[in-house]
């Protein structure tokens, strides 16, 4: 089975996406389609007095105004608003009553005849509240933090602090060098390029299609499902493509209640596209504030690590991910401890976003590192080496592969590593300072059970179908070659169905793991057809495959073949003519193997450059090598693709993003994409990503997944470039000109 | 049946639509009333009859003056390649080609497009061939969710017919109007260089 | 956004006749600004007047050996133009600095003049904002002030004027061509753009129904000394944290003439004749460049989040009088700063 598989393909789904042919969730007409437009409170916490709605209904082509007072009916209970990845807490419902809980909150949709006239009409809503006292600054609730929930089960319990180990108190008070350091990360916006949508189409009978932009269209689904009382078949959610997730779209959102409340209180089609700064009102990736401390040897080694974190979380859930355990996994030390705290604010709940926990931990964490080295006076890549472990540091075990000595190996001869000056502000070019920086990067491989029907037909096409999505990721393309090479066929034979909730079960595309869960998983379905095929094939007269088993068989030019023995084989459209068929369909789900006893991660090492202007401080990330070590590469295009997006993901963390709260108002103040600054063309230069090999026998294909590994470690490989350049240590993020102007 | 992935059958039969690929004249329709009180007052009813060339064809439609050519576009003529990223000229998501120069369409009314020819996405691959940039955009790997690009292939189609950008650093400016969250950027100027070697 | 009158004008006069005295008359040229503002019902006209089928769009030298520019001429146009790259360089930087080329292709000249403040609280129609709404109170002062004022301030606001290009042709004395329901007058750059004192809802000295229908450039451009550097938070399309426009006439080291402009810093492209003076007469070094820096900067003031821009500002003036000086102009492409 190879051909496809680890090669360079281009996207199967190009040239749609090159001709404005691919269609995303607001792209979906329908006959007599209605316009949803959001009224947003103004207030950050309190109570709905009075809405007078009198003004937007006397504007011509408006529809109606759905508020909390005249809304359809929707569940009472908390259990009904769980999605599949619902933290612990008791959901936002919109428009559910009279309580506001965020600013932004959307509190009515008035529906008309265009967009142009819901808009106006929006405008004249006339709210009315009864304000209370709201808090959205973390450092106002500093005194006011709560621990992380005890897990309640296993899937909880991913997300709890390691426990402690040795005595770290001790251990720091005694270590030869010692230090601390409190790391911040603001709260940062996920701003994909597509707004948040919901077409709802409401068909007669009361059945509804949904085109929402979403990471999971089956978890709308009974999320839909839940909230209005429907039933699963009555309910079709659609994403066939998603303009960017980044984790955004892995719960459902407010849009698709919305644009479904409408739809079925007027019986007919309404679209909800969200403004850009409405979308400010969802999830983002929770602020940080970590301090880490950090004791070591004269010889270099780790005696103790403490890393105490706090993040933030709304009032009504409990948002949090594993941000303590990466220290406790990467480095040997006898001694550690971790505690997480979390902030309770007025805001909506906190949510996950490109490596969640890890692209925030792991930047307190390699930056802590880099100072070490600067204090013991060795090489930041030697330490590294130094405290390398070969097993994983929380529970002791091995890893099932971890080729992180490669990335650093071939990653710092790529970048010419050898060459850095250790001196800060040692190095220049034109007049410019000079600073390199590296840091690790650390993420999960995890495998999710998914289903995935193939059906072959005789002349040698395949469908293949799952309710996964690709929103970006080249989901699309690693399913058509896996398929390819699963069946032996060539890869224009294949289609892929996705993004469909009447398809087969996907669990949400997060967490780096539909790759590897794909792609096993249609070798699995393929398999079973290529069984199938072969029940029937030892049927056939003279057959030469009487006695192969069904492990010795393979799939090849059209051809059910002997893998032993390349001359027996028959043709597969034989085999079908034979058994009276012209298609074979199979549909098998595939669960990941149980494989407690080794860890199973991805790992990573950047390299950065940057350039600093020395009077007024303005940085250019001149360069940055990716080294990373995940396993099977399926597509080295569309991989490295990833990677190179996840690096400009961390130039823009490292440099420019933040969303700001005026606490007064407790409302975003930066909604926009020309204040809230994301990487442009000019601000990105040289990127070389390197996949290292890294057999992995985990799952058949060897696949570990690649989201998020690219975007851990690129924050603190720029921020230790920044200093080693600088000889300034900045701690918070962004780091923006104003604090590094006063090097000079 | 229809296929739910297509969505259901588009109806470009909007009371707006007057006449899609006719030729008729180039002048503004004016109420008779309004071209007597004043030459230059169209339309006191609110809507305003507009005649523009999309991709080669003529379309003249009565339209709600606040509607935006994006939104024109995108629900008037079911010409959806053109995308909306943030509605406020930050993103360059809905950038079109207004007489060969590259603007953003959200940022503009869509009435004050009186005779001039507007290309889309979909109307720069000529006749099924793709244009060299769709070409070298795939090649090059330059998009990932692909809700930027069709932007980004206009704005570097308008790059190419300006002729001013030589070097990548010239090429990484001029294209900086147009987001891509998914960080394509280095791929999008490769393809750009493939494209302007090829033409 | 609420429904207009939308209008065509056919002519200068047509246009300002048809604003007939309605304060909530606007017009449109580019749209680049008036129509995200209307989206975000900062601005509600209720009448809005297409210009854009006026004869402004000529580039045209004047008599006296300038140029004169016509209100609709588009920002990608003017900067390209041959005798503005040519003689006028750092009009055409300073163009170039601003917006993406989108937004230029589309927006005009007369349009740039009359860009509103990108102040947050200015643009989110929920919280109190004194040149929004008069009278309401600034947010801005106790708030998120990052980009905002260190000069000229008042205690009603400290928004600032959000154009690279304005602040070039301040640095180059251009006057502005209005034409108005009492005839035609000739503003000095100077006194186009107002401080926003206790009525910051005003940001020029326009009377109404008065439009912009040239800008003219006088015959000396620098064209040989000269700079626009731009520093922000992201390497491009990005609004100015500071920049500043300059231009030397020097013989040998000694500058006879020397003019700088910043922006970013106020609420008008801001420039001091008692800074030039210092130039005047004086060897064109970093000693005399920031004795020029600090006597601009002398009454500058900060606010929680902007103080730095103070420091900044005097570190770009003597940055940029320099790469004047050098003839070295920023280039905006090319990101590193000469």
């Amino acid at each position: 089975m190879a051909g496809y598989i680890g090669t360079s393909q281009s996207r199967i789904d190009g040239v749609k996406k090159v001709t404005g042919a691919a269609k995303y969730a607001a792209e979906f007409n329908a006959p007599g389609l209605a316009y949803g437009s959001i009224v947003a409170s103004t207030i950050a916490k309190g109570r709905i007095v009075h809405i007078d709605t009198s003004g937007a209904k006397r504007v011509p082509s408006v529809i109606d105004v759905i508020t909390h007072q005249n809304r359809p009916s929707m569940a009472d209970n908390d259990k009904a608003y769980k999605d599949d990845v619902a933290p612990l807490g008791s959901p936002f419902r919109p428009l559910y009553d009279n309580r506001v809980m965020f600013n932004g909150q959307p509190i009515a949709l008035v529906v008309a005849e265009t967009s142009e006239v819901a808009r106006d009409a929006a405008s004249r809503i006339r709210v009315e509240y009864t304000e209370e006292p709201h808090v959205t600054n973390l450092f106002q609730q500093l005194d006011a933090t709560i621990s992380v929930p005890q897990p309640t089960n296993p899937s909880e319990a991913v997300f709890t602090p390691p426990s402690a180990r040795g005595t770290p108190e001790q251990a720091l008070a005694s270590a030869a060098v010692r230090h601390e350091g409190t790391y911040y990360v603001p709260i940062e916006n996920h701003n994909a390029m597509e707004l948040f949508t919901a077409t709802a189409v409401y068909e007669p009978g009361g059945k509804l299609t949904v085109y929402n932009k979403t990471q999971g269209v089956q978890n709308v689904q009974r999320y839909v499902c839940g909230v209005f009382g429907m039933k699963p078949e009555d309910v079709r959610v659609l994403s066939p493509f998603m303009g960017g997730g980044f984790g955004s779209g892995l719960r459902p959102n407010f849009e698709v209640v919305l644009a479904v409340q409408a739809a079925l209180a007027l019986r007919r089609p309404v679209r909800v596209v969200l403004t850009r700064p409405q979308m400010y009102a969802l999830g983002y990736r929770p602020a940080m504030l970590q301090r880490i401390a950090i004791g070591a040897n004269s010889g270099g080694t780790l005696d103790a690590i403490t890393h105490d974190v706090i993040t933030v979380t709304s009032q009504n859930e409990t948002f949090f991910r594993q941000e303590t355990g990466w220290s406790a996994l990467l480095y040997k030390s006898a001694n550690a401890t971790y505690a997480h705290r979390l902030a309770r604010l007025d805001r909506p709940t906190s949510s996950d976003q490109r490596a969640p926990g890890a692209a925030t931990a792991v930047y307190a964490l390699e930056c802590a590192m880099d100072e070490l080295a600067v204090a013991l006076k060795i090489d930041p890549l030697d330490l590294r080496m130094r405290c390398y472990s070969d097993r994983d540091q929380i529970r002791d075990r091995p890893y099932s592969s971890k080729a992180l000595r490669e990335c650093y190996a071939q990653g710092a001869a790529a970048f010419g590593w050898d060459k850095r000056n250790p001196a800060p502000r040692s190095m220049r070019d034109d007049g410019d300072l000079v600073g390199w920086g590296m840091a690790t990067g650390v993420w999960d491989a995890t495998q999710m059970p998914i289903t995935v029907r193939i059906a072959l037909s005789a002349i040698g096409h395949a469908e293949v179908a799952c309710a996964t999505s690709d929103i970006g990721t080249g989901t699309y393309t690693i399913m058509a070659q896996v398929a390819a090479d699963s069946l032996g066929i060539p890869l224009e034979n294949v289609s892929i169905k996705l993004g469909d909730s009447a398809l087969p079960p996907s669990p949400v595309e997060g967490g780096s793991w539909i790759a590897a869960s794909v792609s096993n998983g249609i070798a699995t379905t393929a398999a079973a057809i290529r069984e199938n095929l072969l029940q029937i094939a030892k049927t056939m007269p003279n057959t030469p495959l009487a006695n192969v088993g069904p492990d010795d068989v393979a799939l090849a030019g059209g051809d059910l073949v002997s893998r032993l023995d390349a001359t027996r084989a028959v043709a597969i459209v034989d085999v079908m003519q034979h058994g009276g068929i012209d298609r074979i369909a199979q549909e098998k789900t595939t669960s990941p193997v149980q494989d407690e006893d080794r860890a199973h991660n991805t790992h990573s090492a950047t390299f950065a450059e940057v350039k600093v202007d020395e009077q007024l401080g303005v940085i250019r990330v001149a360069r940055v090598v990716s080294a990373v070590a995940a396993g099977r590469i399926l597509n080295t295009k569309t991989a490295a693709s990833q990677i190179l997006g996840s690096v400009v993901w961390g130039i823009g963390m490292a440099l420019q993003e933040e969303t700001l709260i005026d606490h007064r108002f407790g409302r975003v103040m930066n909604a926009n994409i020309a204040e809230y600054h994301v990487p442009v063309n000019a601000d990105v230069y040289d990127i070389k990503v390197i996949f290292v090999d890294e057999p992995d026998d985990s799952n058949p294909l060897g696949v570990k997944g690649l989201g998020e590994i690219g975007l851990v470690g690129v924050a603190a490989a720029i921020a230790n470039a920044v200093y080693h350049a600088t000889g300034k240590r900045v701690r918070d993020l962004p780091i923006t000109l104003d604090k590094v102007i006063g090097v000079a | 049946m229809t296929d739910p992935e297509d969505g259901p059958t588009f109806h470009p039969t909007r009371r707006d639509v007057i006449a899609a690929g006719a030729v008729v004249p180039i002048a503004m329709a004016l109420p008779p009333g309004a071209a007597a009180q004043s030459p230059s007052v169209a339309a006191a009813s609110g809507r305003v009859a507009v005649s523009l060339t999309i991709n080669g064809t003529q379309h003249v439609l009565t339209i709600d003056p606040r509607t935006t050519l994006l939104d024109l576009l995108r629900e008037h003529l079911d010409l959806t390649g053109t995308k909306k990223g943030c509605d406020q000229g930050q993103c360059g998501a809905c950038t079109v080609l207004s007489d060969g120069r590259r603007i953003n369409s959200c940022l503009t009314f869509a009435v004050m497009f009186e005779g001039r020819h507007i290309t889309t996405i979909e109307g720069l691959a000529a006749g099924g061939t793709l244009h060299p940039l769709q070409q070298a955009f795939i090649d090059h790997d330059a998009f990932q969710c692909g809700y930027c690009t069709p932007g980004q292939l206009c704005s570097a189609a308008g790059l190419m017919a300006e002729g001013r950008a030589k070097t990548p650093d010239e090429i990484r400016e001029l294209m900086s109007g147009n987001i891509c969250r998914c960080g394509a950027y280095p791929n999008i100027v490769a393809a750009i260089q493939q494209a302007m070697g090829r033409s | 956004m609420i429904n207009f009158q939308y209008v065509q004008a056919t002519d200068v006069a047509d246009a300002v006749r048809q604003t007939d005295g309605d304060p909530r008359a606007r017009f449109v040229a580019g749209g680049t600004n008036l129509i995200d503002l209307m989206k975000m019902e900062v601005e509600q006209p209720t009448r809005v007047i297409d210009i854009t089928r006026l004869p402004l769009r000529q580039v045209e030298p004047t008599p006296s050996g300038g140029l004169r520019i016509g209100a609709l001429v588009p920002n990608t146009d003017l900067a390209y133009h041959p005798l503005v790259e040519e003689r006028y360089p750092v009009l055409s930087s300073a163009i170039m600095a601003g917006a993406s080329q989108q937004l230029r292709n589309m927006a005009s000249t007369g349009g740039n003049l009359l860009q509103r403040t990108r102040c947050a609280y200015f643009y989110d129609v929920a919280t109190p904002c004194n040149k929004r709404t008069p009278g309401t109170g600034c947010s801005a002062i106790e708030g998120l002030n990052r980009g905002h004022a260190i000069l000229g301030t008042s205690q009603a606001c400290i928004a600032v004027h959000p154009s690279d290009m304005c602040v070039a042709m301040m640095m180059l004395d251009a006057t502005v061509h209005v034409t108005g329901p009492t005839g035609d007058r000739v503003v000095p750059f100077a006194d186009f753009h107002r401080l926003p004192g206790d009525a910051p809802q005003r940001d020029t000295n326009l009377n109404p129904g008065e439009i912009i229908t040239a800008v003219e450039l006088p015959p000396k451009g620098f064209a040989s000394h000269h700079t626009y550097l731009k520093i922000r938070d992201r390497l491009s399309y990005a609004f100015a944290l500071v920049a500043i426009a300059a231009g030397l006439d020097l013989d040998g080291d000694t500058i006879k003439e020397g003019r700088f402009a910043l922006g970013g810093i106020a609420h008008k492209p801001w420039r001091d004749p008692k800074a030039e003076a210092v130039l005047r007469g004086q060897p064109a070094n970093a000693a005399t460049f920031t004795r020029a820096a600090d006597v601009l900067l002398r009454d500058a003031r900060g606010y929680k989040y902007n103080t730095f821009k103070i420091d900044l500002a005097r570190r770009c003036i003597v940055r940029a009088l320099g790469q004047a000086a050098r003839a070295t102009p920023q280039s905006q492409s090319h990101k590193k700063i000469a």
